[in-house]
């Protein structure tokens, strides 16, 4: 296919992330082409969530190389924990937005304003401009009739939608999913996978998931990626992996997941 | 009906006693909100100095304080009319314990506002001012309430550096007439007056904050 003529928008080389005596991710390689969309599943404390937020800057990492779009995370005379400055760290995350599996809304804004408050504050977009994106995605999401609401007054599916719409509303090249539907009431799941599915067909965004949805997976993903202990066992297309998984511990966790 | 002729003294005394509380909460709120903001997000200077500030007004007596800025500082050339002092010690007394508190309510918003902002590439005024500020300032409400009638009470010290507040208006009464029961009787139900009216302000503050359906959680919760 095309993408492998493209140069990786994110690569991760030889990354190791410990919390204290605890390694999350060893030896850590990891591409990912512009435009396409991973999901990256596995068993719970195999390191796919800690993925995104390194991915984010929300989490260090202490060894190896990660860039994104030709940007690397650390710089050469960076200190702190993520060894690069607060204005570097800027920079990489205006490249990436985030949907978190608690929504994380703002509780003293409305959805209007959730949506509207970074692309004016960070992006200096006029508000007028900025209102008129936020209604356009909260449109696509379909709550443009919610804008007014507080966020206390959505349902969980609702107020992920909203989350859904804010990130976007920083136009991120790449949008990564911890999670998005597993703190959902069953019947709430299926509204927030449809807008997901709605953006798997932009053809732009590189999307990042991290699901437990394993049907969801198969039909919006270009690549599956099963974690265990810190590393990829296992990738390949959907169809590869769900129906003919090679390694043994694919098989015993899709065979414990799909039942 | 002796007692009569005590009120206009003492609502002189109330007076003053009034407006060195309300000036002190005023400049006091200024001084715990940056005390209080510098500890949570000052670097290691300014936190270290806000620390010393908060941990040297709390750890020692405010009647001492009062004496020291009173007495002491002239010395050393530095001296305010006797109501500036008294306004100047009590607004650092609320700055310190008013401090804890917005230090309290700042770090109690949640890990996740953080780091949504931060995907939202917030900078740390911004997160600050917009995402943790709004917030906390909901939660820091009770807490503020509770200072404020601490200080109308503790405010009765500055009698003793010569401001003739409601406690001095009330000793000097006393002083002359000896109606101890009488005199004291009328200034506790002054200062109990006093301090219902703030409590009605601190509350009605509290509930314009709370305002709408962004904090549906009940008062004091």
């Amino acid at each position: 296919m095309t993408q492998a003529v493209k140069p990786p928008l994110i690569q991760f080389t030889n990354v190791a992330k410990r919390f204290g005596a605890l390694t999350v991710l060893d030896d850590f390689n990891f591409e990912v082409a512009p435009g396409e969309k991973v999901t990256l599943i596995g068993p719970s404390g195999s390191g796919k969530s800690t993925v995104l937020r390194i991915l984010m800057t929300l989490e260090p990492f202490q060894e190896g190389q990660l860039s994104l779009a030709g940007m690397s995370y650390h710089e050469p005379n960076g200190t702190g924990p993520f060894k690069a400055s607060e204005r570097h760290l800027r920079q990489i995350r205006s490249h990436v937005g985030m949907v978190f599996q608690s929504f994380n809304l703002f509780p003293h804004m409305t959805v209007l304003r959730n949506v509207v408050e970074a692309p004016a504050r960070v992006l200096g977009l006029p508000r007028g401009e900025a209102e008129c994106r936020a209604i356009d995605l909260l449109a696509m999401v379909g709550l443009a009739d919610k804008k007014d609401h507080y966020p206390s007054q959505l349902s969980g599916g609702q107020q992920q939608r909203v989350a859904i719409a804010r990130a976007l509303a920083m136009r991120p090249r790449v949008l990564l999913f911890d999670e998005p539907t597993s703190a959902l009431d069953p019947q709430l799941v299926g509204e927030v996978l449809s807008v997901i599915r709605g953006l798997a067909h932009e053809h732009d965004l590189t999307m990042l998931l991290v699901t437990h949805e394993m049907r969801f997976a198969r039909e919006v993903s270009d690549r599956v990626c099963f974690f265990d202990k810190g590393r990829i066992c296992e990738q390949g297309a959907p169809e590869a992996i769900f129906t003919a998984p090679e390694h043994p511990r694919t098989r015993e966790f899709l065979a414990s997941v799909l039942r | 009906m002796e007692w009569v002729s005590y009120l206009p003294s003492l609502a002189r005394g109330a007076l003053v006693t009034a407006s060195i509380t309300l000036a002190a909460i005023a400049v006091g709120a200024v001084l715990a909100f940056a005390a209080g903001i510098a500890r949570v997000e000052g670097g290691r200077v300014l936190s270290t100095v806000a620390l010393c500030y908060t941990e040297i007004f709390r750890g020692t007596s405010l009647l001492v304080q009062l004496f020291w800025f009173y007495y002491a500082l002239p010395l050393v050339g530095v001296s305010f009319e006797p109501v500036e002092t008294g306004i100047l010690v009590l607004a650092l007394h609320v700055g310190a314990y008013g401090s804890e508190i917005v230090r309290g309510a700042l770090s109690s918003v949640s890990v996740q506002q953080h780091e949504a902002a931060r995907a939202l590439n917030f900078g740390r005024m911004q997160t600050l001012f917009r995402i943790s500020l709004p917030q906390a300032i909901v939660e820091m409400m009770p807490a503020f309430g509770n200072l404020a009638i601490e200080t109308l009470k503790l405010s009765s010290l500055v009698s003793l550096i010569s401001i003739a507040d409601l406690t001095f208006r009330a000793q000097s009464i006393r002083n002359l007439t000896l109606d101890s029961a009488g005199v004291y009787s009328l200034t506790l139900v002054g200062y109990f007056a006093m301090s219902l009216v703030l409590m009605a302000l601190m509350r009605l503050i509290e509930r314009a904050l709370r305002r709408g359906p962004a904090f549906p959680r009940a008062a004091h919760s």
